[in-house]
């Protein structure tokens, strides 16, 4: 127990000295390295614009109210197709993403030393790399449009859905599997009975989440030119057309919050 | 001995929706809505076919990737993401703390909780390249405007579940603190804080994750990081330097995760 003596007396401390020294040095670190970022972010920065930008801010916000109303109209078709990207871009993800969880489980996995990584690595490069970036890769290789950012939306949600599902699949309780097999059942039924029935309800969860982030994200991948609202907020900041970005970021706000009382909702009802 | 035959009745497994009305319409309108989906999409297939071809040299440059020829632009992209990564994250934290103390129902007056909770609901509602266009055209170009962003960013995802894990916390420990007759602040640090210290900071060490990864967007837009230089190797084709930037956030992203996981372990 870590107890010095001070003038005879006996004092109760929290932790032994050396393991305090440690804990003390690493905040000395810690802060350390955050002074010397810090110092490095501010080298980098002009700092008369950041003095200046209360009055910037006060311009542009003066310049997007009030929003251009007339140019709601315009807007629900790139509303429509910023919410086709999301939802069949979670569709195909899903589709691509049951395979690659089953392959990564490591209790459905055929080989643990050859698949297994393989589907771990399509999952954390998926994961790593954010939907924009996927949609400016493929605006570079299939041209502009909704096609693009469908595909970005499905390529980055794989490792996501694949994630989940496969530490789903993992979780089971394994009697069921093991009941389903003792019947004698091909590998096949022994998924079928035993494994989806159990992973079911996390799935649709897992869905529904993905879909209620997807349609947050496919609201900027216009700005790469891959579809839907972000092509629209674009083209109005290059003009400098405040009033329509305000009517656009409206928009984007009541689509996220519908889609995220959609999916509250629906999660609520499975679970 | 009598031989009994049995129906060849078939047993399904319930169904997860079990009004078969409901499930039926949920199915059916699922479907039209994808046919009228996919139908409104409009594809130029010439130029995806052309585009096969980059597609196809894109996969091949992952086989050799190109760190060489753009190697101090790739070394100071990522050390400006890294850089921007830590800032964000700390300022986040240190912003997101009270924030999320404030978002916290039992704990908060109801005036600073909804204050607190529609600071948490702009900051989630958008996406983090959206804020950095404006905090771009407001504090200028530049890392500056990047590590606000991220920080912005990281007060939605840390205050909410902050918020949500001390509104689920245990109320007697707080409760033998407060009627010890300790101040608002011992109240905190002795009846609150130990309890959500574990989940703080797997929770810092999964932001810090995420920041990294979105530091290689905000660069797109002029805030900072190794999104620019991305950008740069996609418009002019350079698909091995690209890979080259794409397989070193992968790793990066890998070890941050792993190492992350090492101590998220330990805490809690």
């Amino acid at each position: 127990m870590p107890v010095v003596e001070r003038a005879g007396l006996k004092v109760w401390q929290r932790r032994e000295r050396t393991k305090q020294l440690a804990i003390w040095f690493g905040w000395l670190a810690g802060t350390a390295l955050f002074v010397y970022c810090w110092q490095v972010v501010s080298d980098a920065t002009t700092w008369a614009f950041f003095w200046d930008a209360p009055r910037i801010a006060g311009d542009i916000g003066g310049r997007m109210v009030p929003p251009r109303w007339s140019y709601v109209s315009r807007i629900w078709q790139p509303l429509w197709d910023t919410i086709n990207i999301a939802t069949v871009g979670t569709a195909v993800a899903l589709v691509l993403a049951v395979p690659v969880a089953f392959l990564a489980a490591s209790n459905t996995t055929p080989s643990k030393t050859i698949v297994r990584p393989i589907a771990l690595l399509v999952i954390v490069s998926s994961r790593s790399i954010n939907s924009l970036i996927w949609a400016l890769l493929l605006v570079s290789i299939i041209g502009p449009g909704v096609l693009a950012g469908t595909i970005a939306i499905a390529l980055r949600s794989i490792g996501f859905v694949a994630k989940l599902l496969y530490e789903a699949i993992e979780e089971i309780d394994h009697n069921q599997v093991e009941a389903i097999a003792a019947t004698g059942a091909r590998k096949s039924q022994v998924i079928a009975y035993g494994i989806v029935p159990q992973i079911l309800p996390a799935f649709a969860g897992i869905s529904v989440f993905r879909w209620d982030i997807n349609i947050r994200e496919s609201t900027v991948l216009g700005l790469v030119g891959a579809g839907g609202i972000g092509l629209q907020l674009e083209g109005s900041l290059n003009t400098l057309a405040w009033p329509q970005v305000s009517i656009i970021l409206i928009a984007i706000l009541l689509a996220v919050l519908a889609s995220e009382w959609v999916s509250a909702k629906v999660r609520h009802a499975i679970i | 001995m009598s031989t009994a035959t049995f129906d060849a009745r078939r047993w399904r497994p319930p169904p997860l929706i079990k009004n078969a009305r409901l499930r039926w319409a949920l199915g059916i309108g699922a479907a039209i809505y994808f046919a009228i989906a996919i139908g409104s999409l409009q594809v130029n297939w010439l130029r995806v076919y052309e585009g096969l071809d980059r597609g196809w040299a894109f996969v091949l440059a992952f086989t050799e990737p190109d760190f060489v020829s753009r190697w101090v632009d790739i070394r100071d992209g990522m050390v400006e993401s890294l850089i921007m990564t830590v800032t964000s994250t700390v300022i986040g934290i240190i912003i997101s703390v009270p924030i999320g103390l404030g978002a916290a129902r039992n704990i908060a007056p109801l005036p600073i909780y909804l204050l607190c909770r529609g600071i948490i609901a702009l900051s989630r509602s958008f996406q983090e390249v959206i804020i950095a266009i404006f905090f771009v055209a407001i504090f200028g170009f530049g890392p500056l405007a990047g590590v606000l962003t991220l920080s912005f960013a990281t007060i939605g995802f840390l205050s909410k579940l902050l918020a949500e894990d001390i509104e689920a916390l245990d109320p007697a420990q707080a409760e033998a603190i407060r009627a010890t007759g300790a101040r608002w602040s011992q109240l905190m640090n002795y009846g609150i804080q130990p309890q959500v210290m574990p989940r703080l900071i797997g929770l810092s060490l999964y932001r810090l994750d995420i920041n990294f990864r979105e530091s290689a967007v905000v660069g797109l837009v002029g805030a900072g990081g190794i999104g620019a230089t991305l950008n740069t190797s996609f418009d002019r084709y350079e698909f091995d330097t690209s890979a080259a930037i794409l397989i070193s956030i992968i790793v990066i992203v890998m070890i941050a995760e792993y190492s992350s996981g090492m101590i998220r372990a330990r805490v809690q």
